[in-house]
This record gives C-alpha cells, sequence and structure tokens, in this order.
C-alpha cells in the first residue's frame, strides 16, 4: 500500500444547527473553492428542503486546495433516518470533524454518528463553533466531550465558524492529524459509491471514492453488488462545481456518470471494480431496511397513475424508500410505502406533493410486526388492518430500539417520565457532566413513530435530543384496534397497539375524530373496537341547517361565493361509506395527547 | 331565465334605498347611518335626478314592482318619499312597496303613502318579545305593532308584510312560538322569517368574538321548523325559504330576485340586475349624492357572469323557492339520494324539484349536491313564468 501524501479526506459530524453548513461555506471560501460573489448560505444543501429545514438529506462531497494538500470534505446527512448513509460517508473518510456547537454542547445523534466514526477508526478531530456567541462555555462542553469520548479537552479546537476565526487553524490541523489515505494504483480497481442521485439529463450520478486501482473515463466498470456491466461515460471532481477528469486514483473522491437511469442499480455501499481486472467487493454493503410504513393515497382517486409514475420518479432518486400497491376499503387504490424512518417519510410525502403536485391522503404511520400465527404460519404485517383475526394469532413480535437520549439533568425527571409511558425500559443512565445527563432506554419503534420526538421536545423545551437503533424483535401484548364509521370499520384508520393501552386509544382516537369530521346530514356513530367488542363510542350529530336565511339583491353574489367554498371543501374531503372525512382525519393518531 | 309575463312582457322592478335610520340594530349590516339626517333633503334630490336621467335614457320600461328599503325609509316625511315615487313610470298594477318601522310610522302617513299608489307595507317587528327585542338592540314597543296594523288596515292596506326574526341567543322557543302566533293572530298576509346571523363589523358581531353566546344553528332549525308548522296551518304556506305568504299575496318584487329578473338600484349601496349583470352603487350617501351632482354615474361595481355561472345561479336561486327547479336534466341517482334523505321531493306532476321542511334547513348542502349531478348547459325555467302574472299562486 502506498500513502498518498498530498490528499485527507474527511466528513462533518455535526448536529443540527450546530454550524455545519456555514462551517462548510467558511471552508469553501478560504480555500478559494467559490468566489466571494457567488457564495451563498448553505452551499452544498442543493435541494429547496435542505434549504428551508435546514438540514442534510444527501450527502455532498468537494474537493478543496489548501496550502500544498488537497482535502475532501464529505457532507453526510445528519439524521438517525440515515445512519446507513452516514456510515458509508464515514468510510470513504480517514477523518472526522466533529463540531460541537460550544454553548449547547454535545447531542445524541452526534455522539452515536461519532462513536460511528471511532468504530471505523477514524481520526475524531473535535472542534467547539460558535465561541463569538455570549452563551458559550467552551471549556464545560470540551469537558463533557472527553468524558463521553475520551479525546483530551486541551486537544479540542475553537472556532467560529460564522466569523471565520480559527478555521484556518482547523484546515492545518486536519492535515497534521488525518493520517493521508493509502491504497495501491495497480491494483485491481475498488471505488465505493457513498451517494448516487438522479439527473434528468444525465442519469445517475454517483460520488465515490476510490480506494485501490484507478478509475479511468471511458472504461468498462462492474457494479459488484448489482452484478451489472456499465462504462464510465464521466469521471470528475466537484470544486464545488464538477469538472472531468480523465481518471481518479487511490484515495481520491469523485463523482461518475456511467449511463445508469435509476439509483436503485448505484446504490449506496456498491462497489464499483474493472470488468477486465475485477477486484473484490468492499466490507459493508447493506440494503437498508424500510422501518416505518403508511399508506399513500391520492385524495382524488384519478389520481392514482399520476401518483404511481411519481413514485417511481422519486425512486430513481431515492432506493431506499420502498412503494407497493394496496387496496383500502376507505380510500381506494394507492401505495403501502417504507421509509427509514419518520422524517424520511416526511420528506417522501412532501417531495410528492410538491415536485409532482399531488394531493395526498397519509396514513398514520406504523412498524412492521410479525404475527406467529396457531397454524405454525407467520406473517409479515406492515399494515394495521392487515393483521390476522386474535383467534388465530399464538403470538406477536413488535421491532424495539435502543433509544439514546441527552438531556440537561433538570429534565431527567421528565424524560424518564415519557420513555415510562412508552413502554420503554432503562438500561442505561450517566452524568457526562454535572449538568447534562445520557439516559438509553429499550422502546418499541412504534411508540417512538408516533409522537415521542414532538413530545421529548416539548418536555425539555427543546433541550434533550435523541438517537436510536434497531434492537431486534420481542414479544408484545398487542390488540389491532378498529375504527367503525357509522358502523362500518374504517382499515385506513386501524391501529395496533398495546393491549394496555387499548381503551385509553379507543377512547382518545373517537374522541378526537368526532371534533376532526364535520357534522353530516345524519348521526355518524364513530366506535373503537378491538375484535367485536366496542371499547369506547362517540356521535357526531346530524347537522340541521347550513341554509343563508336572506337571498335579496345584494346577497346573490355573496351566496354564489359561499356555494364556490362549499364546493372546493367538499373536493378536499374523502367519501368513506356515506361520509365525508377530511385529510386530517387521517393522521389524527398523530395528535392524540399522550 | 327572465320574469317573462303570459302576454310576452317583462317584469321589472325598481329597488330604492332608503340609507336612514333613527337607530341602529346590534345585528344590522345594511348602509344605514343614524348620524345623516342633514342629508336627507339631497339625498331625495339626489333620487329624483338619478331617476329622471335613467328615463331620459330610455331604458326603462314601466315598472311593476317599486321597492323602498333601507335604512328606514319611513324616517322620510311621507311627502318627500313619494316625490321619489312620483318619478317612476310603472305600471296600473305595480305593486309598491314601503318599509316601515313602526315607531316611525302614524296614520297620516300611511294615508300619505296609500293615496301616492303605496300598496303594499312592510314591518320590521323582529319579536313581540321585549327581551328578546333588547337583545337585538331593538327600541320599539311591540304594543306599537298592533296599533300600525290596525292604521295600516284603516288606511286601505290590505296587503302587508311583518318581518321576524328567531333565534335570537336567549330566547326560548316558548318565547319564538309567542312571537309567531302574535304574528298570526294580526292575520298578516305576508311574513318574512329570518334566522339571526353574526355578521362580522357589527355590534353584535364583536360581541360574540368577545365571547357572547352565537346564535344556534340546532336553535334555530327547530324553531324554523315549529314556525313553519304554524304558517302551514294557518294557511300561509312557505313560497321561498325564509318567506311565507296567504296564497295570491307573494311578494312580487321579491319574485323578482329569485327569477334573475332585471331591476334598477337606486340610493347609494342598492344592487341592480340588467342584461345577465349585476351591479351596485356607491355605498355611501355622500359619495352617492356627490357622483349624482357631477352627472356622474352612482354605480361603483358590476359583474357579469359567463353562461354557466348564469345558469347555476338560477337554479341555485329558483332552488329557494316553491316552485323549485326542473328534474330534466339532474342526475336520477341524486335525485333519489336526496329524496331519500327527505331533502327534495319529486313533483312528477310537474317533474320538479322542490325543497322539503328538512331541505330547506340544508338548502346549501342539497344545491352542492343537485349541482354535482346536473349536467351542464341545461336550460331552468325561472320562478315567474309558473307564479302567473298578477298574484303569483303557488
Amino acid at each position: 500500500m502506498n500513502a498518498q501524501p498530498r490528499f485527507r479526506n474527511f466528513a462533518i459530524v455535526a448536529h443540527i444547527d450546530h454550524g455545519k453548513s456555514t462551517l462548510a461555506d467558511r471552508l469553501l471560501e478560504l480555500c478559494g473553492a467559490v468566489e466571494a460573489r457567488d457564495m451563498r448560505a448553505q452551499y452544498l444543501d442543493s435541494m429547496d428542503i435542505e434549504r428551508e429545514r435546514g438540514i442534510t438529506i444527501k450527502a455532498q462531497n468537494v474537493r478543496l486546495k489548501w496550502r500544498d494538500h488537497i482535502l475532501h470534505l464529505i457532507d453526510t446527512p445528519g439524521h438517525v433516518d440515515f445512519g446507513y448513509e452516514v456510515s458509508r460517508s464515514l468510510a470513504a473518510c480517514e477523518g472526522a470533524l466533529l463540531l460541537v456547537d460550544a454553548s449547547q454542547g454535545i447531542e445524541a445523534q452526534t455522539l452515536a454518528n461519532c462513536f460511528s466514526a471511532l468504530e471505523a477508526n477514524l481520526t475524531i478531530v473535535a472542534v467547539l463553533n460558535k465561541i463569538d456567541l455570549p452563551a458559550a462555555e467552551p471549556e464545560k462542553r470540551a469537558a463533557e466531550i472527553e468524558k463521553v469520548l475520551g479525546i483530551p479537552a486541551d486537544e479540542i479546537l475553537r472556532i467560529s465558524a460564522k466569523t471565520g476565526e480559527g478555521v484556518a487553524e482547523l484546515l492545518d490541523v486536519i492535515v497534521e492529524r488525518v493520517p493521508p489515505p493509502a491504497g495501491d494504483p495497480d491494483a485491481p480497481l475498488q471505488a465505493l459509491i457513498f451517494d448516487s442521485s438522479y439527473d434528468p439529463y444525465r442519469g445517475v450520478v454517483s460520488s465515490l471514492r476510490v480506494f485501490n486501482g484507478t478509475l479511468t473515463s471511458g472504461s468498462s466498470l462492474r457494479y459488484i453488488n448489482a452484478s451489472a456491466l456499465h462504462e464510465a461515460e464521466e469521471v470528475g471532481v466537484r470544486s464545488p462545481s464538477p469538472s472531468p477528469v480523465a481518471a481518479l486514483g487511490p484515495g481520491e473522491v469523485g463523482y461518475l456518470i456511467a449511463g445508469i437511469k435509476a439509483v436503485g442499480e448505484a446504490k449506496v455501499g456498491e462497489t464499483v471494480t474493472n470488468a477486465a481486472n475485477p477486484g473484490v467487493a468492499l466490507a459493508g454493503y447493506e440494503d437498508p431496511k424500510p422501518m416505518v410504513f403508511c399508506g399513500l393515497y391520492p385524495v382524488d382517486g384519478d389520481e392514482y397513475v399520476e401518483l404511481r409514475e411519481s413514485l417511481a420518479k422519486l425512486r430513481l432518486n431515492d432506493s431506499s424508500f420502498t412503494y407497493e400497491p394496496e387496496t383500502s376499503g376507505a380510500l381506494g387504490f394507492g401505495f403501502r410505502c417504507g421509509f427509514l424512518g419518520l422524517l424520511h417519510m416526511e420528506i417522501i410525502r412532501e417531495r410528492l406533493e410538491r415536485e409532482y403536485n399531488l394531493s395526498l391522503v397519509a396514513t398514520a404511520p406504523n412498524v412492521e410486526y410479525r404475527a406467529y400465527l396457531i397454524s405454525g404460519e407467520s406473517e409479515v404485517v406492515d399494515n394495521p388492518s392487515a393483521l390476522p383475526s386474535p383467534n388465530q394469532i399464538e403470538r406477536i413480535e413488535e421491532p424495539f430500539v435502543d433509544v439514546t437520549a441527552l438531556t440537561p439533568s433538570e429534565y431527567v425527571g421528565a424524560v424518564m417520565e415519557l420513555a415510562q409511558q412508552r413502554r420503554g425500559e432503562q438500561t442505561r443512565m450517566e452524568y457526562i457532566s454535572e449538568e447534562r445527563v445520557e439516559l438509553v432506554y429499550t422502546i418499541p419503534l412504534a411508540e417512538i413513530v408516533s409522537d415521542f420526538f414532538d413530545q421529548l421536545k416539548s418536555r425539555t423545551r427543546g433541550y434533550a435530543s435523541l438517537d436510536y437503533e434497531p434492537a431486534g424483535y420481542r414479544v408484545a401484548n398487542l390488540a389491532k384496534v378498529d375504527i367503525l364509521l357509522n358502523s362500518v370499520a374504517v382499515d385506513a384508520f386501524s391501529t395496533i397497539v398495546h393491549r394496555d393501552k387499548a381503551y385509553d386509544y379507543g377512547r382518545k382516537m373517537t374522541e378526537k375524530l368526532s371534533e376532526l369530521i364535520p357534522r353530516q346530514l345524519f348521526d355518524v356513530p364513530i366506535q373503537a373496537a378491538i375484535g367485536g367488542r366496542i371499547i369506547a363510542r362517540q356521535t357526531v350529530k346530524a347537522r340541521r341547517k347550513d341554509v343563508i336565511a336572506k337571498c335579496y339583491g345584494g346577497d346573490v353574489s355573496r351566496k354564489r361565493k359561499l356555494l364556490e367554498r362549499q364546493k372546493e371543501g367538499k373536493k378536499r374531503m374523502k367519501q368513506i361509506g356515506r361520509v365525508e372525512v377530511p385529510q386530517e382525519a387521517f393522521v389524527a393518531a398523530l395528535t392524540l395527547d399522550s | 331565465m327572465t320574469a317573462s309575463n303570459p302576454d310576452g312582457t317583462q317584469d321589472f322592478g325598481v329597488y330604492v334605498h332608503i340609507p336612514f335610520c333613527a337607530t341602529r340594530c346590534d345585528y344590522c349590516d345594511f348602509a344605514t347611518w343614524t348620524d345623516r339626517e342633514h342629508l336627507q333633503d339631497s339625498y331625495v334630490d339626489a333620487c329624483v335626478t338619478d331617476l329622471r336621467r335613467r328615463v331620459e335614457e330610455g331604458l326603462f320600461p314601466l315598472a311593476s314592482s317599486v321597492f323602498f328599503g333601507g335604512g328606514t325609509p319611513s324616517l322620510l316625511p311621507p311627502e318627500q318619499l313619494m316625490t321619489i315615487l312620483g318619478e317612476i313610470p310603472r305600471t296600473s298594477t305595480a305593486e309598491v312597496t314601503v318599509e316601515c318601522n313602526p315607531d316611525s310610522i302614524n296614520r297620516s302617513g300611511l294615508d300619505i303613502y296609500r293615496a301616492h299608489g303605496v300598496n303594499r307595507l312592510s314591518f320590521g317587528v323582529q319579536s313581540f318579545d321585549e327581551q328578546v327585542l333588547a337583545g337585538l338592540g331593538r327600541t320599539h314597543n311591540p304594543a306599537n305593532v298592533e296599533r300600525v296594523v290596525a292604521d295600516a288596515r284603516l288606511a286601505g292596506f290590505d296587503n302587508f308584510n311583518l318581518d321576524l326574526i328567531y333565534g335570537t341567543p336567549g330566547e326560548s322557543v316558548d318565547q319564538w312560538l309567542a312571537t309567531v302566533n302574535s304574528a298570526i293572530a294580526l292575520n298578516p298576509p305576508h311574513l318574512s322569517m329570518y334566522a339571526l346571523t353574526v355578521e362580522p363589523g357589527t355590534p353584535m358581531g364583536a360581541n360574540v368574538r368577545a365571547g357572547a353566546l352565537a346564535p344556534d344553528d340546532d336553535d334555530q332549525a327547530t324553531k324554523y321548523e315549529l314556525a313553519d308548522e304554524l304558517l302551514t296551518k294557518a294557511k300561509m304556506p312557505w313560497y321561498e325559504i325564509s318567506n311565507w305568504a296567504q296564497v295570491g299575496y307573494e311578494c312580487r318584487h321579491n319574485l323578482l330576485h329569485w327569477a334573475t329578473g332585471d331591476y334598477l338600484a337606486i340610493g347609494c349601496a342598492a344592487h341592480g340586475h340588467r342584461a345577465r349583470s349585476r351591479y351596485w352603487n356607491l355605498r355611501t350617501p355622500e359619495r352617492y349624492i356627490a357622483a349624482i351632482a357631477a352627472q356622474e354615474s352612482p354605480e361603483a361595481g358590476s359583474e357579469v357572469l359567463d353562461l354557466n355561472a348564469q345558469r347555476e345561479e338560477e337554479f341555485v336561486l329558483a332552488l329557494r323557492t316553491s316552485t323549485g327547479v326542473s328534474a330534466r336534466k339532474v342526475d336520477p341517482e341524486v335525485i333519489s339520494a336526496c329524496v331519500d334523505a327527505g331533502l327534495i321531493d319529486h313533483i312528477s306532476s310537474t317533474d320538479r324539484l322542490v325543497l322539503t321542511r328538512r331541505g330547506r334547513l340544508l338548502a346549501t348542502e342539497v344545491t352542492v349536491r343537485l349541482l354535482a349531478g346536473n349536467n351542464a348547459g341545461t336550460r331552468y325555467d325561472g320562478v315567474l313564468t309558473a307564479m302567473g302574472k298578477d298574484r303569483p299562486s303557488v
């Protein structure tokens, strides 16, 4: 193995709002990658959703020149939903820059990602940001980092990405501490894809890191995990605007265009090698499994085909969500979709509505259950309404996760209370400093996908942070609660909950629905049931009057406008049997008070 | 569909708005003022000038109905009001209505009206219960109503209307029934009954926003149903959602509205309809007077509907009346669903759809449903053709 002494590859691990994008902007400026006049905030976040939410969804990379060295910065998604993408981005680096807000301190997700970086043998360069803020407490925060990660406090850099203070020194430290990549230019090619995106004109553009061998423009390539052959149409680097190069050698990071039409054929984690002289696949390839599911239905049944086409197009760009056609008695034709997590679900839904101009009904999210039947068979259930009837079931298992929460110590009680309400079992509790506590719980994932995160934030005034990782399946005492509207079970409202919570859930759900469903021309009973047994009931009383009393000369135009509004309102309603149900009702379960 | 008569002539109405009141009722959002008495003379002059110009333009058929509304037309000295009427060319059988406040009209005033050709009066009664009247911010004494009705009869008026309001917060069902029975006892040829509606920008609107009790739809529905039952028994069937009359005493002027007939707007804030265009005059009396003085048009705005919207509007308005709409072009499935739900009757002899009592209260919903099941390009029969010319019969 030859060292490639001129290169340094590093990722930034940071919590949302800790200044990662601002730091990336400063690095681009300092290295002269972007002229000041072309500079815009969050330069590397290209999607509208990323800019609006201030988050990174897709991994980005940029080649920077600093003094005599070439640095490759890989900007990783920070959210728990994209843990696998993060792990592949880290795999492409030798170093990780741990960026922590000097007033907030390290957060749960950052900690989790930092442990991943340590496990991948990356050199960590810890940095406290925002030291220009009056609330900054760099000494305390450095001590915390030393306590939880073992990084000596005096090695932790202090910068302000906003003012630029300490950023040049940081670049020098990266060159000094992060080891140069190793690799043999003459060995068979091994290049790791850590991101793929779809460009309607050029097809799939993959970001990759070459470990061994040389990736040459025009060469024939083999995608090892996909078992597919492609030609390297264009190889290049981003600095940050893309520019083609003849070849990328060991340790280099760049992009590859190979005439591929869907990102599913160039997945994150894929190893690219030469067709003529193939190497072996790099370790760590996985197909991330969806963890959260919901039904997506067009409000207007005529838009089903458009929805199908839009899902197909979106999947060209994101192979980590799944969709299967399904039929709901209540909602008609639609799709059961699987996502990496709640944020991922929100993003996909928002992109479908925004980029493809669809109006959608989304059912409440659920997890994937395993039902073991008395007959000895088993079923995987990703839609609660498909759960076999109770008398056929021997046991049900549900997915659990290990949840790590970091919270200021004054909120420990609030976090513990929430975790217990959500069937959590504490496995660890540690004071990482006098005022910050790490709590670890094992909790059913289903309890997280309702409003756990919102509750955590509101009970800790926004100070607690959260990370989780799968902890396998366990048997649980679960029941399916059906909701009957006008005496007819509505499949889209069925939910699987813990039996101890079924009554409470049924009562709250029927109450909520009775607020959300407008009065109809007849009484509408709303019932919750387990099996055939009714456990809660509310009634939406029939509407008796909607007429405008006066309709003379000056009232006619006004009446016409009211009718137009009424007609528009009806379009946003989904007709279920004889009952008109507004879109919000289908996610009512998400906003039940707990 | 315009309001054409069996002899081929078209009904034509004139609405004159009188924007003055002695006091303002808490629920009222009409264009009326209590502090502009000094404008009365110049306002009447402006109405007269406006009318003369319209007549000179030559586009003024003989009026088959004239309606003085407000505000409180009876607040003007009767002679002054009658100078306006004198400028309106009308047919020999024209219906001429003046809205009156029982407090502001006396026997001699009624005689003057009668002598100048007024043949219909409309009294703003609202309630016979003092407590309810106080809740509405009204000041008149219910006993005045009996007196003024007797005076009207003596002055020779056989045709008059009483306006009632139901569903004022705090009004009990018994209080309301007592009001309806008091009204029936006066044997009025015509009754209008309106559900109290809270409008933004009124004292009542402000009170409700501040947390005061608002009218309740269910309470109003109950009161409507009970009153409709009483009036049907009293041989005053409904002929429009908020209007009941003895047979032959339906208000011709208002039927014009629901038949999308033409009517001329005189005075500030008045609305008119002409050749499928709706228009409205400047809102304040000052601006109306100024526009007329400057020989400018007093119109503030207008809208012309496309053919589909016009047909829809004709349908919507006709459905409010007891003549209903033709069933011919409405989806039979929608019809039978609405019939089954007790919202409409399908009259087989005329093949028309007419709202039931329940359907009248839910007219907005029924209209939306029927329109959704209604094929475009349909031509609907208006109301007046079915009603006849002189005294429309139901």
